[in-house]
Protein backbone atom coordinates (compact mmCIF):
# COMPACT_ATOMS: atom_id res chain seq x y z
CA UNK A 1 0.00 0.00 0.00
CA UNK A 2 1.60 3.29 -0.91
CA UNK A 3 1.22 6.55 1.29
CA UNK A 4 -1.50 8.17 -1.46
CA UNK A 5 -4.03 4.68 -1.79
CA UNK A 6 -6.51 5.85 0.88
CA UNK A 7 -7.04 9.03 -1.89
CA UNK A 8 -8.41 6.13 -4.15
CA UNK A 9 -9.80 4.15 -1.17
CA UNK A 10 -11.77 6.82 0.06
CA UNK A 11 -14.18 9.69 -1.45
CA UNK A 12 -14.25 12.00 1.60
CA UNK A 13 -10.23 12.14 1.42
CA UNK A 14 -10.75 12.99 -2.44
CA UNK A 15 -13.29 15.40 -2.04
CA UNK A 16 -10.78 17.08 0.78
CA UNK A 17 -8.15 17.19 -1.54
CA UNK A 18 -10.27 18.60 -4.70
CA UNK A 19 -10.66 21.55 -2.41
CA UNK A 20 -7.81 21.93 -0.89
CA UNK A 21 -6.33 22.17 -4.72
CA UNK A 22 -9.19 24.67 -5.22
CA UNK A 23 -7.47 26.65 -1.95
CA UNK A 24 -3.79 25.90 -3.74
CA UNK A 25 -4.82 27.74 -6.82
CA UNK A 26 -6.76 30.83 -5.38
CA UNK A 27 -5.17 31.91 -2.09
CA UNK A 28 -1.47 31.28 -2.56
CA UNK A 29 -1.41 34.57 -5.58
CA UNK A 30 -3.22 36.66 -2.98
CA UNK A 31 -0.51 35.88 -0.36
CA UNK A 32 2.25 36.79 -2.44
CA UNK A 33 0.60 39.80 -3.14
CA UNK A 34 0.50 40.71 0.86
CA UNK A 35 3.96 39.65 0.75
CA UNK A 36 4.82 41.73 -2.06
CA UNK A 37 2.68 44.95 -0.05
CA UNK A 38 4.97 44.42 3.65
CA UNK A 39 1.37 42.96 4.78
CA UNK A 40 2.09 39.38 5.42
CA UNK A 41 0.54 39.46 8.65
CA UNK A 42 -2.16 40.98 7.94
CA UNK A 43 -3.72 37.74 6.59
CA UNK A 44 -3.01 36.74 9.93
CA UNK A 45 -5.10 39.17 11.62
CA UNK A 46 -7.33 38.54 9.20
CA UNK A 47 -7.94 34.88 9.44
CA UNK A 48 -8.15 35.28 13.47
CA UNK A 49 -10.73 38.42 12.97
CA UNK A 50 -12.86 36.23 11.57
CA UNK A 51 -13.34 33.79 14.14
CA UNK A 52 -16.44 35.80 15.97
CA UNK A 53 -18.22 36.03 13.00
CA UNK A 54 -17.69 31.82 12.21
CA UNK A 55 -18.48 31.67 16.07
CA UNK A 56 -21.97 33.60 15.86
CA UNK A 57 -22.94 31.74 12.71
CA UNK A 58 -22.22 28.32 14.38
CA UNK A 59 -24.47 29.31 17.46
CA UNK A 60 -27.53 30.48 15.09
CA UNK A 61 -26.92 27.47 12.43
CA UNK A 62 -24.80 25.07 14.12
CA UNK A 63 -22.14 22.95 11.94
CA UNK A 64 -24.17 24.38 8.73
CA UNK A 65 -21.43 25.95 6.24
CA UNK A 66 -23.36 28.79 4.72
CA UNK A 67 -23.79 29.84 8.03
CA UNK A 68 -20.35 29.90 9.06
CA UNK A 69 -19.46 31.22 5.89
CA UNK A 70 -21.94 34.56 5.82
CA UNK A 71 -20.61 35.09 9.85
CA UNK A 72 -17.17 34.44 8.93
CA UNK A 73 -17.11 36.52 6.29
CA UNK A 74 -19.16 39.86 7.64
CA UNK A 75 -16.66 39.42 10.70
CA UNK A 76 -13.80 39.77 8.51
CA UNK A 77 -15.07 42.37 6.25
CA UNK A 78 -15.51 44.51 9.70
CA UNK A 79 -12.19 44.14 11.06
CA UNK A 80 -10.54 44.63 7.54
CA UNK A 81 -12.63 48.38 6.99
CA UNK A 82 -12.71 49.03 10.69
CA UNK A 83 -8.99 48.96 11.27
CA UNK A 84 -8.63 51.76 8.37
CA UNK A 85 -11.60 53.55 9.62
CA UNK A 86 -10.40 53.14 13.21
CA UNK A 87 -6.40 54.18 12.18
CA UNK A 88 -7.66 57.37 10.12
CA UNK A 89 -10.34 58.77 12.47
CA UNK A 90 -7.89 58.50 15.63
CA UNK A 91 -4.85 59.38 13.31
CA UNK A 92 -3.18 55.67 14.75
CA UNK A 93 -1.51 53.29 12.95
CA UNK A 94 -3.19 50.56 10.75
CA UNK A 95 -1.45 48.09 12.12
CA UNK A 96 -2.07 48.77 15.51
CA UNK A 97 -5.65 49.43 15.05
CA UNK A 98 -5.69 45.83 13.64
CA UNK A 99 -3.85 44.02 16.21
CA UNK A 100 -5.94 45.84 19.06
CA UNK A 101 -8.62 44.39 16.79
CA UNK A 102 -7.90 40.85 15.78
CA UNK A 103 -6.78 39.97 19.49
CA UNK A 104 -10.33 41.02 20.84
CA UNK A 105 -12.15 39.36 17.95
CA UNK A 106 -10.20 35.98 18.59
CA UNK A 107 -10.89 35.90 22.28
CA UNK A 108 -14.27 36.69 21.64
CA UNK A 109 -14.40 33.79 18.91
CA UNK A 110 -13.21 31.71 21.14
CA UNK A 111 -15.54 32.16 24.30
CA UNK A 112 -18.22 32.11 22.02
CA UNK A 113 -17.67 28.27 20.78
CA UNK A 114 -16.90 27.20 24.18
CA UNK A 115 -19.82 28.41 25.41
CA UNK A 116 -22.29 26.68 23.04
CA UNK A 117 -20.26 24.29 21.51
CA UNK A 118 -18.66 21.38 22.59
CA UNK A 119 -14.75 20.87 22.47
CA UNK A 120 -14.95 18.21 19.54
CA UNK A 121 -16.74 21.14 17.26
CA UNK A 122 -14.18 24.14 18.43
CA UNK A 123 -11.47 21.76 17.45
CA UNK A 124 -12.99 21.04 14.25
CA UNK A 125 -13.91 25.11 13.75
CA UNK A 126 -10.45 26.25 14.53
CA UNK A 127 -8.16 23.29 13.13
CA UNK A 128 -10.25 22.24 10.17
CA UNK A 129 -11.71 18.25 9.49
CA UNK A 130 -11.89 16.37 6.01
CA UNK A 131 -14.55 15.14 7.07
CA UNK A 132 -15.96 18.51 7.20
CA UNK A 133 -15.65 18.56 3.54
CA UNK A 134 -19.13 18.24 2.14
CA UNK A 135 -20.81 19.25 -1.16
CA UNK A 136 -21.14 23.07 -0.09
CA UNK A 137 -18.16 23.38 1.04
CA UNK A 138 -16.51 22.10 -1.97
CA UNK A 139 -19.08 24.37 -4.37
CA UNK A 140 -17.19 27.17 -1.74
CA UNK A 141 -13.68 26.57 -2.20
CA UNK A 142 -14.18 25.78 -6.36
CA UNK A 143 -17.07 29.27 -6.56
CA UNK A 144 -13.88 31.34 -4.40
CA UNK A 145 -10.93 29.65 -6.30
CA UNK A 146 -12.99 31.04 -9.82
CA UNK A 147 -13.66 34.88 -8.12
CA UNK A 148 -10.35 35.08 -7.30
CA UNK A 149 -8.94 33.70 -10.43
CA UNK A 150 -10.88 35.90 -12.41
CA UNK A 151 -10.15 38.89 -10.02
CA UNK A 152 -6.80 38.54 -10.67
CA UNK A 153 -6.71 38.11 -14.74
CA UNK A 154 -8.82 41.70 -14.76
CA UNK A 155 -6.35 43.31 -11.77
CA UNK A 156 -3.01 41.54 -12.44
CA UNK A 157 -1.41 44.77 -13.96
CA UNK A 158 -3.46 47.36 -11.37
CA UNK A 159 -2.16 45.36 -7.89
CA UNK A 160 1.25 44.97 -9.30
CA UNK A 161 1.66 48.74 -10.40
CA UNK A 162 0.51 49.80 -7.14
CA UNK A 163 3.14 47.53 -5.03
CA UNK A 164 5.93 48.83 -7.17
CA UNK A 165 5.02 52.50 -7.26
CA UNK A 166 2.26 53.71 -5.45
CA UNK A 167 2.61 57.02 -6.49
CA UNK A 168 3.22 57.05 -9.76
CA UNK A 169 0.10 54.63 -9.94
CA UNK A 170 -2.03 57.44 -8.49
CA UNK A 171 -0.47 59.51 -10.91
CA UNK A 172 -1.72 57.45 -13.85
CA UNK A 173 -5.39 56.82 -12.68
CA UNK A 174 -5.26 54.00 -10.77
CA UNK A 175 -7.10 53.59 -7.88
CA UNK A 176 -5.07 52.02 -5.37
CA UNK A 177 -7.53 51.93 -2.14
CA UNK A 178 -10.12 50.18 -4.16
CA UNK A 179 -8.06 47.59 -5.57
CA UNK A 180 -6.41 47.60 -1.89
CA UNK A 181 -9.92 46.94 -0.46
CA UNK A 182 -10.98 44.31 -2.99
CA UNK A 183 -7.60 42.30 -2.72
CA UNK A 184 -9.26 42.20 1.72
CA UNK A 185 -12.28 40.98 0.35
CA UNK A 186 -10.94 38.15 -1.37
CA UNK A 187 -8.84 37.57 1.48
CA UNK A 188 -11.52 37.35 3.29
CA UNK A 189 -13.30 34.97 1.31
CA UNK A 190 -10.53 32.80 0.76
CA UNK A 191 -10.33 32.49 4.64
CA UNK A 192 -13.59 31.68 4.90
CA UNK A 193 -13.41 28.87 2.33
CA UNK A 194 -10.37 26.95 3.72
CA UNK A 195 -12.52 27.12 7.19
CA UNK A 196 -14.01 23.97 6.51
CA UNK A 197 -10.62 22.17 5.56
CA UNK A 198 -7.98 23.62 7.18
CA UNK A 199 -9.71 25.45 10.15
CA UNK A 200 -10.27 28.96 10.77
CA UNK A 201 -6.76 29.49 13.18
CA UNK A 202 -4.80 27.78 10.03
CA UNK A 203 -6.57 29.38 6.77
CA UNK A 204 -4.20 31.61 6.39
CA UNK A 205 -1.02 29.01 6.27
CA UNK A 206 -2.05 27.97 3.20
CA UNK A 207 -1.90 31.62 1.43
CA UNK A 208 1.20 32.60 3.47
CA UNK A 209 3.54 29.92 3.91
CA UNK A 210 3.81 29.10 0.12
CA UNK A 211 3.95 32.39 -0.47
CA UNK A 212 6.82 32.97 1.24
CA UNK A 213 8.75 29.99 -0.22
CA UNK A 214 7.94 30.74 -3.10
CA UNK A 215 10.19 33.98 -3.26
CA UNK A 216 13.33 32.03 -2.64
CA UNK A 217 12.52 30.03 -6.06
CA UNK A 218 11.32 33.07 -8.41
CA UNK A 219 12.52 36.81 -9.57
CA UNK A 220 9.41 37.77 -11.07
CA UNK A 221 5.62 38.28 -9.70
CA UNK A 222 4.25 35.68 -12.74
CA UNK A 223 7.23 33.16 -11.53
CA UNK A 224 6.32 34.02 -7.38
CA UNK A 225 2.77 33.01 -8.06
CA UNK A 226 3.18 29.71 -10.15
CA UNK A 227 6.10 28.27 -7.14
CA UNK A 228 3.46 29.51 -4.70
CA UNK A 229 0.08 27.37 -6.17
CA UNK A 230 2.78 24.45 -6.49
CA UNK A 231 4.24 24.47 -3.25
CA UNK A 232 0.37 24.71 -1.73
CA UNK A 233 -0.56 21.53 -3.78
CA UNK A 234 2.36 19.22 -2.86
CA UNK A 235 1.53 20.91 1.20
CA UNK A 236 -1.86 19.86 0.63
CA UNK A 237 -1.06 15.90 -0.82
CA UNK A 238 1.74 15.68 1.16
CA UNK A 239 -0.83 16.97 4.26
CA UNK A 240 -4.04 15.23 3.77
CA UNK A 241 -2.36 11.88 3.83
CA UNK A 242 0.14 12.56 6.63
CA UNK A 243 -3.26 13.68 8.44
CA UNK A 244 -5.41 10.61 7.00
CA UNK A 245 -2.10 7.95 8.08
CA UNK A 246 -1.26 9.96 11.44
CA UNK A 247 -4.54 10.47 12.81
CA UNK A 248 -3.73 14.15 13.19
CA UNK A 249 -6.04 17.46 12.07
CA UNK A 250 -5.75 17.99 8.28
CA UNK A 251 -5.27 22.23 9.21
CA UNK A 252 -2.17 21.63 11.55
CA UNK A 253 -0.75 18.51 8.80
CA UNK A 254 -1.21 20.74 5.91
CA UNK A 255 0.51 23.71 7.17
CA UNK A 256 3.39 21.40 8.69
CA UNK A 257 3.88 20.39 5.05
CA UNK A 258 3.84 23.47 4.00
CA UNK A 259 6.44 24.81 6.44
CA UNK A 260 8.55 21.87 5.18
CA UNK A 261 8.67 23.40 2.06
CA UNK A 262 9.93 26.64 3.55
CA UNK A 263 12.38 25.30 5.35
CA UNK A 264 13.93 23.74 2.69
CA UNK A 265 13.20 26.70 0.58
CA UNK A 266 15.20 28.80 2.86
CA UNK A 267 17.57 26.57 3.12
CA UNK A 268 18.13 25.66 -0.91
CA UNK A 269 16.46 28.11 -2.62
CA UNK A 270 18.35 29.78 -5.55
CA UNK A 271 17.09 33.53 -4.81
CA UNK A 272 18.89 34.76 -1.46
CA UNK A 273 18.58 31.23 -0.10
CA UNK A 274 21.30 30.16 3.24
CA UNK A 275 23.34 27.95 0.57
CA UNK A 276 23.32 30.51 -2.28
CA UNK A 277 24.63 33.31 -0.33
CA UNK A 278 26.93 31.57 2.16
CA UNK A 279 28.43 29.16 -0.63
CA UNK A 280 27.83 31.20 -3.34
CA UNK A 281 28.71 29.94 -6.85
CA UNK A 282 32.01 31.49 -8.63
CA UNK A 283 31.19 35.49 -9.93
CA UNK A 284 31.00 36.00 -13.64
CA UNK A 285 33.71 37.91 -15.14
CA UNK A 286 31.36 40.63 -16.64
CA UNK B 1 -0.19 78.17 -22.65
CA UNK B 2 0.43 74.43 -21.73
CA UNK B 3 0.10 74.94 -18.08
CA UNK B 4 -1.30 77.11 -15.55
CA UNK B 5 -1.39 77.56 -11.89
CA UNK B 6 -3.97 79.85 -10.40
CA UNK B 7 -4.16 80.76 -6.80
CA UNK B 8 -2.76 77.46 -5.91
CA UNK B 9 -2.91 76.56 -1.99
CA UNK B 10 -1.30 72.63 -1.17
CA UNK B 11 -1.95 72.07 3.02
CA UNK B 12 -0.27 70.05 4.95
CA UNK B 13 -2.77 69.65 8.06
CA UNK B 14 -4.04 73.28 7.19
CA UNK B 15 -0.43 74.66 7.20
CA UNK B 16 0.18 75.30 3.73
CA UNK B 17 3.35 74.33 2.03
CA UNK B 18 2.40 76.41 -1.24
CA UNK B 19 0.54 79.24 -0.71
CA UNK B 20 -1.69 81.48 -3.14
CA UNK B 21 0.50 80.30 -6.21
CA UNK B 22 0.28 81.66 -9.61
CA UNK B 23 2.19 81.11 -12.81
CA UNK B 24 2.20 79.70 -16.43
CA UNK B 25 4.29 78.01 -18.58
CA UNK B 26 4.10 78.49 -22.32
CA UNK B 27 4.07 75.53 -24.64
CA UNK B 28 7.64 74.11 -24.99
CA UNK B 29 8.91 76.43 -22.02
CA UNK B 30 11.50 74.59 -19.82
CA UNK B 31 11.63 76.27 -16.10
CA UNK B 32 13.33 75.31 -13.17
CA UNK B 33 11.86 75.61 -9.71
CA UNK B 34 14.25 76.55 -7.02
CA UNK B 35 13.99 77.22 -3.78
CA UNK B 36 15.12 76.44 0.12
CA UNK B 37 14.41 72.61 1.54
CA UNK B 38 10.80 72.98 2.86
CA UNK B 39 9.56 75.90 0.13
CA UNK B 40 7.01 73.19 -1.20
CA UNK B 41 8.68 72.44 -4.70
CA UNK B 42 7.78 68.68 -4.70
CA UNK B 43 4.73 69.18 -3.01
CA UNK B 44 3.90 71.93 -5.74
CA UNK B 45 5.28 69.36 -8.95
CA UNK B 46 2.45 66.90 -7.07
CA UNK B 47 -0.34 68.51 -6.71
CA UNK B 48 0.23 69.47 -10.64
CA UNK B 49 0.89 65.48 -11.13
CA UNK B 50 -2.65 64.92 -9.33
CA UNK B 51 -1.55 63.59 -6.32
CA UNK B 52 -2.04 66.07 -3.93
CA UNK B 53 -5.74 67.56 -3.34
CA UNK B 54 -5.38 71.75 -4.00
CA UNK B 55 -7.24 73.49 -0.58
CA UNK B 56 -7.62 76.12 -3.22
CA UNK B 57 -6.95 77.36 -6.89
CA UNK B 58 -6.40 74.96 -9.67
CA UNK B 59 -3.87 73.63 -11.97
CA UNK B 60 -4.50 73.55 -15.73
CA UNK B 61 -2.70 71.38 -18.07
CA UNK B 62 -3.08 70.68 -21.56
CA UNK B 63 -2.24 66.96 -22.38
CA UNK B 64 -0.57 64.44 -20.23
CA UNK B 65 1.08 65.32 -17.38
CA UNK B 66 4.30 62.87 -16.74
CA UNK B 67 6.20 62.92 -13.25
CA UNK B 68 9.88 61.67 -12.43
CA UNK B 69 9.40 60.91 -9.18
CA UNK B 70 12.40 61.36 -6.24
CA UNK B 71 13.59 57.58 -5.64
CA UNK B 72 11.80 57.04 -2.00
CA UNK B 73 8.85 56.20 -3.20
CA UNK B 74 9.82 53.23 -4.78
CA UNK B 75 9.80 49.66 -3.64
CA UNK B 76 13.50 49.03 -4.92
CA UNK B 77 13.17 45.58 -3.36
CA UNK B 78 10.53 44.30 -5.87
CA UNK B 79 10.67 41.61 -7.82
CA UNK B 80 10.56 43.39 -11.60
CA UNK B 81 13.04 43.29 -14.58
CA UNK B 82 14.13 46.89 -15.54
CA UNK B 83 12.40 45.89 -18.99
CA UNK B 84 8.68 45.21 -16.76
CA UNK B 85 9.75 48.53 -15.05
CA UNK B 86 10.15 50.71 -17.85
CA UNK B 87 7.43 49.22 -19.53
CA UNK B 88 4.91 50.57 -17.14
CA UNK B 89 5.61 53.71 -18.89
CA UNK B 90 3.29 52.49 -21.74
CA UNK B 91 0.36 52.62 -18.86
CA UNK B 92 -1.62 55.52 -20.56
CA UNK B 93 -1.74 53.01 -24.25
CA UNK B 94 -2.37 49.78 -22.94
CA UNK B 95 -3.91 50.40 -19.43
CA UNK B 96 -5.13 46.74 -17.59
CA UNK B 97 -5.99 44.88 -20.48
CA UNK B 98 -4.22 46.44 -23.47
CA UNK B 99 -1.87 44.29 -25.41
CA UNK B 100 1.92 45.66 -25.10
CA UNK B 101 2.96 44.48 -28.79
CA UNK B 102 6.12 47.20 -29.25
CA UNK B 103 8.59 45.42 -27.01
CA UNK B 104 10.82 47.22 -29.08
CA UNK B 105 10.03 50.73 -27.95
CA UNK B 106 11.09 49.41 -24.30
CA UNK B 107 14.29 48.22 -25.52
CA UNK B 108 15.12 51.34 -27.47
CA UNK B 109 14.09 53.59 -24.20
CA UNK B 110 16.52 50.80 -22.22
CA UNK B 111 19.14 51.94 -25.08
CA UNK B 112 18.52 55.77 -24.99
CA UNK B 113 19.12 55.90 -21.35
CA UNK B 114 22.50 54.15 -21.57
CA UNK B 115 21.29 50.70 -20.04
CA UNK B 116 21.49 48.94 -23.31
CA UNK B 117 21.48 45.08 -22.01
CA UNK B 118 19.46 45.30 -18.75
CA UNK B 119 16.58 44.75 -19.88
CA UNK B 120 16.54 41.12 -17.33
CA UNK B 121 18.15 42.49 -14.70
CA UNK B 122 16.33 43.04 -11.19
CA UNK B 123 15.43 46.46 -10.39
CA UNK B 124 17.09 45.47 -6.56
CA UNK B 125 20.69 45.68 -8.68
CA UNK B 126 20.75 48.79 -9.92
CA UNK B 127 22.97 51.70 -8.84
CA UNK B 128 21.34 54.97 -7.98
CA UNK B 129 22.11 56.02 -11.12
CA UNK B 130 21.38 53.32 -13.60
CA UNK B 131 18.09 53.39 -11.16
CA UNK B 132 17.49 57.07 -12.27
CA UNK B 133 18.27 56.36 -15.85
CA UNK B 134 15.59 53.61 -15.51
CA UNK B 135 13.16 55.88 -14.26
CA UNK B 136 14.07 58.10 -17.20
CA UNK B 137 13.52 55.59 -20.17
CA UNK B 138 9.97 55.10 -18.35
CA UNK B 139 9.32 58.40 -18.97
CA UNK B 140 10.45 58.46 -22.70
CA UNK B 141 8.09 55.45 -23.02
CA UNK B 142 5.16 58.19 -21.09
CA UNK B 143 5.22 60.04 -24.35
CA UNK B 144 3.59 63.00 -22.60
CA UNK B 145 3.48 66.38 -23.48
CA UNK B 146 4.26 67.64 -20.30
CA UNK B 147 6.98 66.69 -17.86
CA UNK B 148 7.74 67.15 -14.69
CA UNK B 149 11.10 66.18 -12.54
CA UNK B 150 11.35 66.28 -9.20
CA UNK B 151 15.08 66.53 -8.23
CA UNK B 152 16.47 64.27 -11.27
CA UNK B 153 20.19 65.03 -10.85
CA UNK B 154 20.45 64.06 -7.50
CA UNK B 155 23.68 61.64 -6.36
CA UNK B 156 24.67 61.36 -9.76
CA UNK B 157 27.99 61.05 -11.01
CA UNK B 158 28.83 63.75 -13.93
CA UNK B 159 28.26 61.03 -16.94
CA UNK B 160 25.01 60.01 -15.56
CA UNK B 161 24.36 63.42 -15.04
CA UNK B 162 24.94 64.81 -18.56
CA UNK B 163 23.52 61.53 -20.08
CA UNK B 164 20.35 62.48 -18.31
CA UNK B 165 20.28 66.35 -19.42
CA UNK B 166 20.84 65.33 -23.13
CA UNK B 167 17.54 63.52 -22.45
CA UNK B 168 16.17 66.84 -21.08
CA UNK B 169 17.62 69.24 -23.94
CA UNK B 170 15.82 66.83 -26.76
CA UNK B 171 12.34 66.73 -24.54
CA UNK B 172 12.84 70.39 -25.27
CA UNK B 173 13.72 70.60 -28.18
CA UNK B 174 10.79 68.08 -29.10
CA UNK B 175 8.54 71.19 -27.95
CA UNK B 176 7.85 69.60 -24.97
CA UNK B 177 7.24 71.31 -21.67
CA UNK B 178 9.38 70.61 -18.90
CA UNK B 179 9.31 72.12 -15.10
CA UNK B 180 12.34 70.61 -13.29
CA UNK B 181 13.02 71.27 -9.26
CA UNK B 182 17.00 71.58 -8.99
CA UNK B 183 19.52 72.53 -6.26
CA UNK B 184 22.20 73.23 -8.34
CA UNK B 185 21.72 77.11 -9.26
CA UNK B 186 24.81 76.76 -11.81
CA UNK B 187 22.89 73.91 -13.60
CA UNK B 188 19.46 76.20 -13.92
CA UNK B 189 21.89 79.24 -15.18
CA UNK B 190 23.18 77.65 -18.15
CA UNK B 191 20.21 75.28 -19.15
CA UNK B 192 17.03 76.34 -17.63
CA UNK B 193 15.75 80.48 -19.51
CA UNK B 194 12.82 80.36 -16.70
CA UNK B 195 12.91 80.21 -13.20
CA UNK B 196 10.56 80.00 -10.42
CA UNK B 197 11.85 80.98 -7.32
CA UNK B 198 9.14 79.32 -4.72
CA UNK B 199 9.29 79.78 -0.38
CA UNK B 200 5.61 78.74 -0.37
CA UNK B 201 4.79 81.83 -2.26
CA UNK B 202 6.38 82.68 -5.29
CA UNK B 203 9.68 84.91 -4.62
CA UNK B 204 10.18 85.44 -8.20
CA UNK B 205 9.71 83.81 -11.44
CA UNK B 206 10.51 84.98 -14.77
CA UNK B 207 13.97 84.59 -16.84
CA UNK B 208 16.03 82.83 -14.65
CA UNK B 209 18.91 85.74 -14.55
CA UNK B 210 16.50 87.73 -12.86
CA UNK B 211 14.91 85.18 -10.81
CA UNK B 212 17.88 84.36 -8.96
CA UNK B 213 18.98 87.37 -8.04
CA UNK B 214 20.93 87.59 -4.68
CA UNK B 215 18.07 89.78 -3.23
CA UNK B 216 15.40 87.19 -4.11
CA UNK B 217 17.37 84.05 -2.78
CA UNK B 218 17.82 85.67 0.66
CA UNK B 219 14.58 86.71 0.80
CA UNK B 220 13.41 82.87 -0.61
CA UNK B 221 15.59 82.10 2.48
CA UNK B 222 13.69 84.11 5.13
CA UNK B 223 10.42 83.48 3.56
CA UNK B 224 10.50 79.27 4.16
CA UNK B 225 12.79 79.67 7.77
CA UNK B 226 9.49 81.73 9.28
CA UNK B 227 6.92 79.61 11.06
CA UNK B 228 4.53 80.97 13.18
CA UNK B 229 3.22 78.22 15.74
CA UNK B 230 0.35 80.71 15.93
CA UNK B 231 -0.79 81.33 12.68
CA UNK B 232 -4.23 82.58 12.32
CA UNK B 233 -6.92 81.45 9.11
CA UNK B 234 -5.45 83.07 6.00
CA UNK B 235 -7.09 86.46 5.35
CA UNK B 236 -6.82 84.98 1.87
CA UNK B 237 -8.53 82.25 1.69
CA UNK B 238 -11.64 81.42 -0.35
Amino acid sequence: MTPFDPFLEFGFLRRALMGCVALSLSAPPLGVFLVLRRMSLAGDALSHGMLPGVALGFVVFGLWLPGLALGGMLAGLLIALGAGALARGTGGREDASLAALYLTALAAGVAIISWRGSAVELTQILFGSVLGVDDPALLLMGGCASLTLGFLAFAWRPLILECFDPAFARAVGVRGSAWHLSLLALVVLNLVAAVQAVGSLMAVGLMMLPAIAARHWARNVGGMVAMACGIALAASLLGLGASFHLDVPSGPSILLSAAGIWAVSVVAGPVDGLIARHWPRRHLSG
Amino acid sequence: MSLAVRNLTVSHDRRPAVHHLSFTLRKGGLMAVVGPNGAGKSTLLRAIAGLHPPAEGEVVAEGRVALLPQQAGLDRTFPFSCREAVMLGLWAECGSFGRISEEGRVLRALEAVGLHGFAGRPVGSLSTGQFQRLLFARLLLQDAPVILLDEPFNALDARTAADLLALVRRWHGEGRTILAVLHDLDLVREEFPETLLLAREAVAVGPTQEALSSANRLRARRMAEGWDPHAEPCARAA
